[in-house]
């Protein structure tokens, strides 16, 4: 299941944060093929976006061919994203939770650890 | 359409003309003074325009700022005057929404604080089951928490009854997500009038060397120049600058300040 939040300090239109949002729960594992997408309504009453937001994000993934409509019973998820199984995302999870934990207590603050990570996975080209 | 406001020969909106989808969620954004109020007064039909039209199909409710009350009524009574007025009243709707918001029903108009206060207006407002339901300002009394399950509710209600709602509101930073349009005014003016996420989409942001010329087409809203470097914001659809110009989108905060900036 996912629980929507839209950051309204974003630049980025909120129908494209959920959709962000269920592509990053695809590829964690936390959504898979036949899972159903919460309904409208429920986002709408838990993360106070309106429902034309919603169902524009939903469509947008329809289109991308990862979710489907079911007339009737709601919005599934067809395909998913990333290859990667929950046996291989646990104990790189609990690395890297390690690492944070260890690069917060050096002084570094989110934009640093992203920083950090962009130019290592860039192979450290600017 | 065009007001005059009363006792004033100066307009108060001017030349203002838009849609209201019916299930859209409008957001009226301006700075004091800019019209809001006005044009919010005009829809509900409690201001006649001087020129033009402001008409409304269906059943409309409308919740003024200030929102006035009998101070001797309680609660319980300000609810049976809705019923009195409204030959539509849907009690248990207002009570429902009362029950949601923990107001008691015995309590009286005066001794309700700002955040009961709105919530009985809303009750009231929504128990005549508008089409359209105009809301001035309606969450300025409210901490930010109850701001955001207010309005999660109002969205609710928009979605559930196919509700259409306007509202106005000085804190843009909230608009994302919630309002499908948005209005800005500007001294009586409409200085924008678009869907939310394509105004996003269409503003952006370009940085790069010192240039006295943008680096793509579109209108400018506003650029900036320092000493080694210029910024453009562009309305550009989201065009792609050449190196070595970087873009990035705007927030909708940044957006509407540099729209007001660039009228004033």
């Amino acid at each position: 299941m996912v629980e929507f939040h839209v950051d309204r300090g974003s630049g980025l239109p909120a129908y494209l944060q959920l959709g962000q949002q269920v592509r990053e729960a695809l590829r964690l594992g936390w959504l898979r093929p036949g899972d159903r997408l919460p309904t409208v309504r429920d986002v709408v009453a838990t993360s106070g976006v309106n429902a034309n937001t919603v169902l524009k994000a939903y469509r947008e993934l329809e289109l991308a061919g990862l979710v489907e409509a079911r007339q009737g019973s709601g919005t599934f998820v067809k395909s998913s994203l990333g290859s990667a199984t929950p046996e291989d995302l646990d104990p790189l999870r609990a690395k890297l939770a390690a690492w944070v934990a260890e690069a917060r207590s050096a002084g570094l603050e989110d934009e640093d650890v992203y920083a950090l990570l962009r130019e290592v996975l860039s192979g450290g080209e600017r | 359409m065009s007001v005059v406001a009363a006792g004033v020969s100066k307009w108060a909106v001017r030349d203002v003309s838009f849609e209201l989808p019916p299930g859209s969620v409008t957001a009226v954004v301006g700075a004091n003074g800019s019209g809001k109020s006005t044009l919010l007064n005009v829809l509900a039909g409690h201001l006649p325009p001087e020129s033009g039209h402001g008409a409304i199909a269906g059943r409309v409710a409308y919740v003024p700022q200030h929102k006035p009350m009998y101070k001797s009524f309680r609660v319980a009574d300000v609810l049976a005057f809705g019923k009195h007025m409204n030959k539509t009243w849907d009690g248990e709707r207002a009570d429902e929404w009362l029950k949601r918001f923990k107001v008691p029903r015995k309590l009286q108009a005066e001794d309700l604080s700002g955040g009961q206060r709105t919530h009985l207006t809303l009750a009231l407002a929504l128990g005549a089951r508008p089409d359209v339901l105009l809301l001035d300002e309606p969450l300025s009394e409210l901490d930010p928490l109850a701001r955001r399950k207010v309005m999660s509710e109002l969205l609710t209600e928009v979605a559930d009854r196919g509700m259409t709602l306007v509202y106005s509101t000085h804190v843009v930073a909230e608009v994302g997500g919630v309002a499908d349009r948005l209005l800005l005014l500007s001294a009586g003016r409409l200085l924008l009038d678009g869907e939310t996420d394509d105004l996003l989409e269409e503003h952006v942001l370009y940085t790069g060397p010192h240039a006295s010329k943008s680096p793509v087409k579109g209108p400018v809203v506003q650029a900036k120049h320092g000493v080694s470097h210029s910024s453009y914001l562009v309305r550009s659809g989201g065009a792609a600058a050449g190196e070595p110009w970087t873009a990035r989108f705007v927030t909708l905060e940044e957006l509407v300040v540099a729209h007001l900036e660039r009228a004033a």
